[in-house]
């Protein structure tokens, strides 16, 4: 007996045939969206000379046009890229005013520090062990970098600069503006009047001023409110800055995850018995928290480029270790392009990368299996 | 008796005490730090010898502003600096909300377009701007006005009449005076008569079911203020061209690097996230809707407007105010690349004075005051387009 699922089982099973009509079918798919209408075709020319147009100026500027050896001197009559230039500046360019010879603890720390990111980024791994992975990184990268003790030498926050500057006020930002943001949401979301009210102010004042306000007030009024004789540390005070500054941020990303969480969940843990405290951390933060992961990966990638703004108020951080490459006497007015493109693209790989693993997060959740 | 001696617990049990108590805390406890804060602060300001107090607004500034709308001169108040660098802020970031808007629409159609390498190459532009700070692109910009271009005898015409130079971006313009203010308020005027026609009618027509013509009666309500204006004010409308002379150019107006480069910078940045917000709400229309539309007979024209874009700009509306308002925000990087913006100016404010909370304050007061208006117009606005639910 033959049934109509059998037949649809042997045609399965049935090698494709590759008719006459294939290629052709083949070459239409392709052709047709590329060349379909005159309009079409005359787009896709347009394109593709634009993409001449950049693949050759890329290619002349990197390879062909390039100085690859000489100094300043060659590089300043030479129309290409200058690879003298990132020869010479390169350390100094990652490392800033770092002491020279220390180099291998802050890169030691930084990979350290971009391992567990790693390992972080693994849904798999998503439990209480990474805390303590955490907390090793944390202790250990802060040894490697500031010293004073197992014989590394003391290194003061004024030298600390470059990229690992960068990822330090980006992380330390965002770790602990988080708990400070996941706090500002729920009292955001309470019940009680005042402490609405207070974190509603909070929230919309920071996220209402340009960041580059809360760093000048940190630079030039924190101090002020200080009790006289206490000094705070420069970068701590640009640090505090983006901590609060994250932490605004992050409650709102956080204030849409509790909004997405049915009333039901608050109510069946209270019937549970739970008090307040217990129903958050054990029902329902889990749940809002799962929610607000993509949007906050996007807010960790736009406050990693952020953190640039604290060139401002003068302090080294990656792009600002860059400038001060290129503005070198011996490079002054040379390496222009060349410094820019090195720092573009180190932002590009970390931002891309971040912005891919945040797309992977949502498709992983729309498919809904953890 | 053993309920009396338990009423202190009992009390400590009350939610509706609980509730009070925290919040009294909360209240509390900001109140104290605030007190402690302002006596540090008054006993420093003391110790340093500081001025306090907002006088200092109407102080000879005595410091040059390198490009201002509204007239100012050195001798001019510290309070007209500000208002010229709060001018300048909101100039600047004006033009870029209307050059990244256009460019948005644009690269975010590209990006679905059905040609692959057209949007390929709207993929790279949106990535290559979201994934580089703009600081980073506002150097890099500055640095290529400045260097990268050629003097002004040789300036790049890369529109007809806008010249490209190294002093800047040199546009047509026309000289503004107040008679074009009038027209503006009367073409303005003109336009909120032809709305609530337009609604009278549609309410009419929704009432009465009758559709009449009325667009004849709407471009005449329209355009008779504005043309009356232009009959009774008989302004100039001569347009400066710059033309290239011999060393320099001549006429149009000469927008500074500075003001290019933060201009370039804010309109690229942001029309890259005005894209994807683009993208994203035309894609949450399902082709259903399309299909339906055309099944009852509407043309591509009219499915467009009422029946995708509506639906499209309930999820466009949002985030598109959430850009607009960090491109307002961005455009206090200006201090970075020296454009006279509200920051610049009461940074150099505050280092004349010392006055720095006094003119942190003013600042974010600003900030703040702009940034709420233009969320509350955007809340206007998305109700009026959000989903009315029953």
């Amino acid at each position: 007996m033959t049934t109509a699922t059998e037949i649809a089982e042997a045609q399965l099973k049935m090698p494709l045939q590759r008719g006459p009509n294939v290629e052709r079918r083949l070459l239409q798919r392709t052709f047709k969206p590329l060349f379909g209408t005159p309009v079409n075709a005359a787009v896709t020319l347009v394109c593709l000379w634009v993409l001449w147009l950049g693949v050759k100026g890329a290619y002349g500027w990197l390879v062909t046009r390039a100085v690859t050896e000489g100094g300043a001197q060659a590089c300043k009559v030479g129309q290409g890229a200058c690879w003298p230039f990132y020869e010479a500046k390169l350390r100094f360019m990652i490392f800033g005013v770092y002491p020279y010879d220390e180099h291998w603890r802050v890169l030691l720390a930084m990979t350290l520090f971009l391992g567990a990111i790693g390992i972080t980024m693994v849904p798999r791994f998503w439990n209480r062990k990474l805390l303590v992975l955490w907390g090793i990184t944390i202790a250990a990268t802060a040894v490697l970098i500031g010293g004073g003790i197992f014989g590394l030498r003391y290194v003061p926050t004024t030298q600390w600069s470059g990229l690992p500057l960068s990822f330090l006020l980006s992380a330390v930002g965002l770790a602990l503006g988080f708990p400070l943001g996941v706090l500002l949401a729920l009292a955001r979301s309470s019940k009680l009047p005042a402490i609405r009210v207070i974190a509603i102010v909070f929230i919309e004042v920071i996220r209402g001023v340009p960041l580059i306000s809360i760093l000048f007030m940190a630079s030039v009024m924190l101090p002020l409110f200080m009790p006289s004789g206490v000094t705070v540390d420069k970068l701590l005070r640009a640090q505090i800055a983006i901590i609060i500054f994250a932490a605004a941020y992050i409650a709102e990303a956080v204030r849409g995850g509790l909004q997405a969480i049915p009333r039901g969940q608050h109510e069946a843990s209270s019937a549970m018995g739970l008090h307040y405290w217990q129903s958050m951390r054990l029902v329902v933060l889990p749940q809002a928290l799962k929610i607000a992961i993509p949007p906050l990966v996007n807010i960790s990638i736009g406050f990693f480029q952020d953190t640039t703004l604290v060139t401002i108020i003068g302090l080294l951080d990656f792009l600002s270790t860059v400038r001060t490459a290129m503005q070198d006497p011996a490079w002054v007015g040379i390496a222009v392009m060349e410094g820019y493109v090195f720092a573009a693209a180190v932002f590009l790989f970390f931002s891309y990368g971040m912005g891919a693993y945040s797309r992977f997060l949502e498709r992983r959740m729309r498919l809904g299996h953890d | 008796m053993r309920v009396d001696a338990l009423s202190g617990t009992r009390l400590l049990y009350n939610l509706r005490f609980r509730a009070i108590l925290y919040q009294v805390l909360a209240v509390g406890s900001i109140v104290v730090l605030g007190l402690y804060l302002f006596s540090n602060v008054s006993q420093k300001l003391a110790e340093q010898n500081i001025a306090t107090g907002f006088a200092y607004l109407s102080r000879e500034a005595g410091f040059v502003i390198s490009q201002t709308l509204i007239d100012y001169k050195p001798t001019d108040t510290y309070g007209r600096a500000i208002l010229a660098g709060i001018v300048n802020t909101i100039w600047v970031s004006a033009w870029s909300v209307v050059i990244a808007t256009i460019l948005g629409l644009i690269v975010g159609i590209a990006r679905l377009s059905r040609n692959p390498l057209l949007a390929f190459l709207a993929f790279l532009y949106v990535e290559a701007l979201r994934n580089v700070p703009l600081l980073l692109y506002l150097f890099l910009w500055y640095a290529l006005i400045v260097t990268g271009l050629p003097a002004v005898r040789e300036a790049w015409e890369v529109l007809p009449h806008v010249f490209l130079s190294n002093s800047g971006l040199t546009v047509p313009s026309l000289l503004w005076t107040s008679a074009h203010t009038i027209i503006l308020v009367a073409l303005v005027l003109g336009g909120a008569l032809a709305v609530a026609l337009r609604r009278r009618a549609t309410a009419e027509r929704i009432r009465t079911g009758g559709e009449r013509t009325i667009w004849p009666l709407i471009a005449l309500v329209l355009l008779t203020p504005p043309i009356l204006a232009i009959l009774i004010m008989q302004p100039d409308f001569t347009i400066s061209v710059p033309e290239k002379g011999r060393f320099r150019l001549t006429g149009g107006a000469q927008l500074t690097p500075e003001f290019t480069a933060l201009l370039v910078g804010l309109a690229l940045s942001a029309s890259a996230g005005i894209a994807e917000i683009v993208r994203s709400g035309i894609l949450s229309v399902r082709k259903g809707q399309w299909e339906a539309a055309r099944a009852l007979g509407l043309r591509d024209g009219s499915t467009m407007r009422l029946v995708v874009l509506p639906q499209a700009l309930r999820v466009i509306i949002p985030p598109l105010t959430s850009s607009y308002l960090s491109l307002f925000k961005n455009s206090s990087l200006a201090i970075a690349i020296g454009y006279p913006d509200l920051v610049m100016v009461s940074n150099t404010t505050m280092n004349q004075t010392g006055q720095a909370i006094e003119g942190i304050a003013i600042f974010m007061l600003v900030y703040l005051g702009l940034s709420i208006t233009i969320s509350i117009f955007m809340n206007w606005y998305n109700s009026r387009v959000a989903l009315k639910e029953r």
